[in-house]
């Protein structure tokens, strides 16, 4: 006999109520889009799984990390890719990378879908080094391939493993991005530069030093990331939606202004050697609090400093 | 890596009209169970690749459980993990038949 199971919630209430952090990348597609809009590509039954971790005696997930699909957001079609923060980290592998490559093609293709990209990740999976790191580079083309066609790629950054290494290089390549405080991004993680350049540099035990340099708050105070949200899969569809409606045409003169940001802010900050002398910098009052603002106080500070990369990416 | 396979003979046919379903994620002590409705009704297949050695018998012992409390007939289930223990196991094994049970695609 099937035993007894808890009715789940009403659908609004779980969207309202989940967190993105730590659900599943399948719950947090589900709950992103207009409930049962869902459609998956080479869905898990295809069993495309990873044709290098066998080699290595690792475990295969059917998905390879990855879900990809089309759906409808607010009313309005859109592509997803989500990556599932554990398994391998979220890493891309070649599977995990072609799929994700193909949906940005036929973004480019169609160029009026947008694309959502849901990071989880810690960068190129190291067992499939080569295949790995071309799947980044692929991506980083087909992301500006579709953005130059005209359609949109947004970047959703909130879950456990972050967005690091290749994903961080990808995600500086979207036309914009949402995150939570969770959502770390950086190309090397914080045991990486402790490895490469000493403790003195970066202490990777000290997690409020990795928090306040990485995290969401410092990330959207320094404008790499566009919207702040509380840790809500409702947070993120509403991020999502307003910045759908927020994203101008990309050209040349966009990537000239986003040139002239990133150079703006290297001579602002370039000497700061804490995320805090940055936030003191940008005339922040107790700067040394921000680590502890509750979403909504940081949110209207953020919008107060309002250092965002509108004309720019 | 070890392969398992287990063929039961089930009561009944499981609920639903659901195709297949997936739950669960392949990590440290997790697991995830791909579930298609592929098999006459009163068969049922597990397909198993487990990261964790010599554990043959504590499998057999599982999924003869769950067949018995599920009767999942029709159903071939597909079983990636990373070294989950038995009660990890047989919850996601349980919460793959209420997914094919519910209605939906």
């Amino acid at each position: 006999m099937t035993a007894p199971f808890k009715q789940p919630l009403q659908s609004a209430e779980r969207v309202r109520t989940t967190s993105f952090y730590e659900a599943s990348a399948r719950t947090r597609v589900e709950l992103l889009l207009d409930a049962g809009s869902f459609v998956e590509f080479i869905g898990p039954e295809m069993r495309e799984v990873s044709p290098h971790l066998k080699i290595f005696d690792l475990p295969e997930q059917f998905d390879d990390g990855i879900v990809v699909g089309r759906g409808r957001l607010d009313g309005s079609p859109v592509f997803v890719a989500a990556q599932e923060g554990r398994f391998m980290g979220g890493a891309f592998g070649e599977v995990h990378g072609a799929k994700l490559i193909g949906l940005l093609r036929a973004a480019r293709d169609i160029t009026s879908i947008p694309v959502l990209i849901l990071f989880d990740t810690g960068g190129v999976r190291l067992q499939e080094a080569n295949a790995g790191e071309l799947a980044i580079a692929e991506i980083m083309r087909a992301v500006m391939e579709a953005r130059s066609a005209g359609a949109k790629v947004v970047g959703l950054i909130g879950g456990r493993s972050g967005c690091y290494g290749g994903g961080g290089l990808i995600a500086g390549c979207c036309s914009a991005l949402a995150v939570s405080e969770q959502g770390r991004i950086a190309v090397s993680g914080p045991e990486v530069i402790e490895t490469n350049r000493g403790v003195e540099e970066f202490d990777s035990r000290d997690r409020a030093l990795v928090w306040r340099t990485m995290g969401g708050k410092n990330r959207r105070l320094l404008g790499a990331a566009d919207v702040f949200t509380d840790d809500t899969v409702q947070g993120f569809r509403d991020a999502a939606v307003a910045l759908l409606g927020a994203i101008g045409p990309f050209g040349l003169d966009r990537l000239k202004a986003e040139q002239v940001r990133l150079a703006d802010r290297l001579r602002s900050f370039g000497t700061c050697a804490d995320a805090i002398d940055i936030w003191a910098a940008e005339g922040i009052a107790h700067a040394e609090q921000v680590p502890d603002l509750p979403a909504d106080q940081f949110i209207s500070l953020a919008n107060q400093i309002g250092r965002t990369s509108r004309d720019a990416r | 890596m070890e392969d398992l396979s287990f063929q039961h003979k089930a009561r009944g046919r499981a609920g639903g009209t659901r195709r297949s379903a997936i739950i669960g994620v392949v990590a440290s002590g997790n697991l995830e169970v791909l579930v298609e409705r592929v098999l006459p009704d009163a068969e049922c297949q597990l397909e198993i690749k487990t990261a964790a050695v010599g554990f043959g018998p504590v499998w057999d012992a599982v999924v003869a459980d769950f067949v018995e409390r599920y009767s999942p007939g029709g159903l071939k289930f597909s079983v990636n993990d990373g070294g989950a223990r038995p009660d990890t196991v047989s919850l996601r094994l349980a919460q793959a038949v209420r997914l094919i049970e519910e209605d939906g695609q």
